[in-house]
């Protein structure tokens, strides 16, 4: 399982990179997103990988840590999608004015000379 | 302090953020209102920070307060800590904060929507940023300052805004990501995201947790440079900087800020050695910085731009010293911190009032025209001969001569006392003797002399332009609001000379708390919570 985690966020690291560096503003939210999955992942498996494990304890019983896996991470992933969700959003405008203004998707608001 | 002062530390989160939430109530029309909340927020927050500077500064068996969120014990509990280079940058945003609404009443707020709501968002950020002690709630903070800041900098629409914007969210955006692997792999090494708790277990890691604790700090490094503008990483600052509105960009110049504040914060705190974390680095970054924004600056052809330049440079400046990182220089660094801080900012504002009746052609026209040997448009001044000189014009000029003082570093004014502070901790009598990095110290000192030379040129350049041989006679029509602000930070800035004395107290301690990472270990981990009820007497 730790092969499969390492290699989604690497594949996922990979496909935004280059998708970031591309001049389309489209492909960049694109990238921008693939990346922020890559990374909450990674804050996920920060947690360390555990199977079959809730996070949330059980208050009915005697709690025994070990049984558990670390909710941490998990909540922090959650405020990383929230906040990355918004962030996204607020770039999608920003693009569509970017176009409106400019009449073109480049990321520098005129296209290249090549 | 007759009063319980503990709730006053996560004032300066709270006040900004219900001012700005209920400004969205009310209709952009209703500006009067929406100009006297905002003022009452930046008001309030600015006697907030002057408070807390006091209690933390004057009462020496505290070092720091700690506010525990929810009342949970020490370690577990998400924390807010005001220490001394806490409130020192509380106190100073809240005077950022004031003169940069005063401006934008008059023009800037009816731009468009929301400027009230979101400026007061952006202080919620910044203010956050500086008292938490919790690495999680720091991304936290950063995301509420940076997404403020991608409505500010689209502010007033145009498309150089939006082209400059878009990188700027973009360069940012990648930023919050690096920021983000670099929380979870110091979590993964340490197993906290509190600041202090992650500092005392740093210390005892083994096997491979120790270097993905430092690849972590690395990562966490790169996205505070990022947002202080480093060399390699800071192409994106000065076309943001120069097409933001200018009060806008007067509050940018504490945004960079932010970033040094936190990598200050971090980099002395987690290895807990005294010698700050990547010092080499970071110094080397810092100098290199230096040298980028002292040629920008002489290369600069509108004064917006040279201002952006000045918040590079200000930031290479604090970068190199710190990476000598000595409790001396570190003072010096931070007296250097507040004096170039509010002068850049003043710079913004006075170059808008100026830019504003100037077209940017006519700039580069001058420019060019000087480097031809030409000396056009002498004659057309005849008819103004034995004419007053305009108020306003007499004011702009006497406020770029004081601010140009300060940026170069000359006396009488602060300037001129951080950078001899500096130099007096670098390569003065005191430090001779100490051995090792002798070629670091004579680097920064060389830099910050040649810097102080180029801006010099770069600003005596633009004076001479602007105010005695304009391309076109020119009076700035400005109104007393729009001057007030500009008047009251250079106000602020000769009380700083005036006052250099106190204020070199107060960095003088914050650096010995900086560098001495077990005070703030102590009072944050020992903090003690709140006994049950004890808040009711408020």
């Amino acid at each position: 399982m730790e092969l499969l985690i390492a290699l989604a966020i690497g594949t996922l690291t990979g496909s935004g990179v280059w998708l970031l560096l591309r001049p389309r503003t489209y492909q960049v939210v694109i990238g921008l997103a693939l990346l922020s999955y890559a990374v909450n992942l990674f804050i996920f498996s920060m947690g360390r990988l555990r199977v079959n494990a809730p996070p949330v304890l059980d208050g009915s019983m005697p709690v025994d840590p070990a049984a558990y896996t670390d909710p941490l991470p998990q909540a922090l992933v959650l405020t990383a999608i929230v906040i990355g969700f918004a962030t996204t959003a607020l770039f999608l405008v920003v693009l569509i004015v970017s176009r409106g203004l400019t009449g073109t998707d480049h990321v520098d608001g005129r296209e290249s000379d090549r | 302090m007759n009063f319980d002062p503990h709730h006053l530390v996560i004032a300066p989160v709270l006040i900004p953020l219900i001012a700005g939430a209920l400004m969205l109530f009310f209709d952009d029309r209703e500006r009067r209102l929406k100009t006297t909340i905002a003022l009452l927020s930046s008001l309030s927050l600015f006697a907030v920070a002057i408070l807390l500077l006091r209690r933390v500064h004057i009462g020496n068996d505290a070092v720091a307060l700690v506010y525990l969120l929810g009342n949970w014990p020490a370690p577990i509990s998400i924390n807010l800590v005001a220490d001394r280079l806490s409130a020192l940058m509380l106190v100073l945003t809240a005077i950022l904060a004031i003169p940069a609404l005063v401006f934008a009443v008059e023009r800037w707020a009816k731009a468009g929507p929301h400027f009230h709501s979101l400026f007061q968002f952006l202080l919620v950020g910044l203010n956050g940023a500086f008292l938490t002690g919790d690495l999680f709630n720091l991304f936290v903070f950063f995301e509420v300052m940076l997404a403020a800041s991608y409505g500010l900098v689209l502010h007033g629409s145009g498309s150089a805004r939006v082209k400059s914007g878009l990188h700027y969210i973009a360069v940012n955006l990648v930023a919050s990501l690096i920021f983000l692997i670099g929380i979870a792999l110091v979590f993964g090494a340490t197993g906290s995201l509190n600041m202090a708790e992650i500092a005392l277990r740093a210390a005892t890691l083994e096997g491979f947790a120790e270097p993905a604790l430092h690849v972590g700090l690395a990562m966490l490094s790169l996205a505070f440079l990022v947002k202080a503008g480093m060399w390699p990483l800071g192409f994106w600052l000065v076309p943001a900087y120069s097409a933001a509105a200018a009060p806008v960009a007067a509050t940018f110049a504490m945004l960079s800020k932010v970033g040094i504040y936190a990598l200050l914060r971090l980099a002395l705190l987690v290895p807990a050695s005294g010698e700050a974390f990547g010092a080499m680095l970071i110094f080397i970054g810092g100098s290199v910085t230096l040298v980028f924004a002292s040629i920008g600056v002489l290369a600069s052809q509108s004064m917006q731009r040279a201002s952006a330049y000045f918040v590079l440079m200000s930031s290479g400046t604090l970068l190199a010293t710190f990476g000598i990182s000595e409790p001396g220089s570190t003072a010096g660094a931070l007296f250097y911190l507040i004096s170039s801080t509010l002068a850049v900012s003043a710079l913004f504002m006075v170059v808008e009032l100026i830019e504003r009746e100037q077209d940017a052609a006519a700039d580069v026209l001058a420019v060019t025209m000087e480097a031809y040997g030409e000396t056009g448009a002498e004659d057309e001044d005849d008819d103004e001969i034995g004419e007053m000189m305009p108020g306003a014009l007499a004011i702009l000029g006497i406020g770029f001569v004081l601010l140009a003082l300060v940026l170069i570093g000359l006396p009488p004014l602060s300037g001129f006392l951080a950078k001899f502070a500096i130099l007096n901790a670098v390569i003065g009598p005191p430090s001779v003797d100490i051995s090792g990095g002798g070629t670091m110290r004579v680097i920064l000192a060389t830099l910050l002399i040649v810097s102080g030379l180029t801006a010099l040129i770069a600003l005596a350049r633009m004076g001479i332009r602007t105010f005695w041989a304009p391309v076109e006679a020119f009076a700035p029509r400005v109104t007393i609001v729009e001057t007030a602000p500009i008047l009251f930070l250079l106000a602020v800035l000769v009380a700083l000379a005036l006052q250099a004395g106190l204020v070199m107290d107060v960095v003088t301690a914050t650096a010995g708390d900086l560098h001495d990472a077990e005070r703030y270990l102590d009072a944050v981990l020992g903090a003690e919570r709140v006994p049950p009820f004890a808040e009711e007497s408020q």
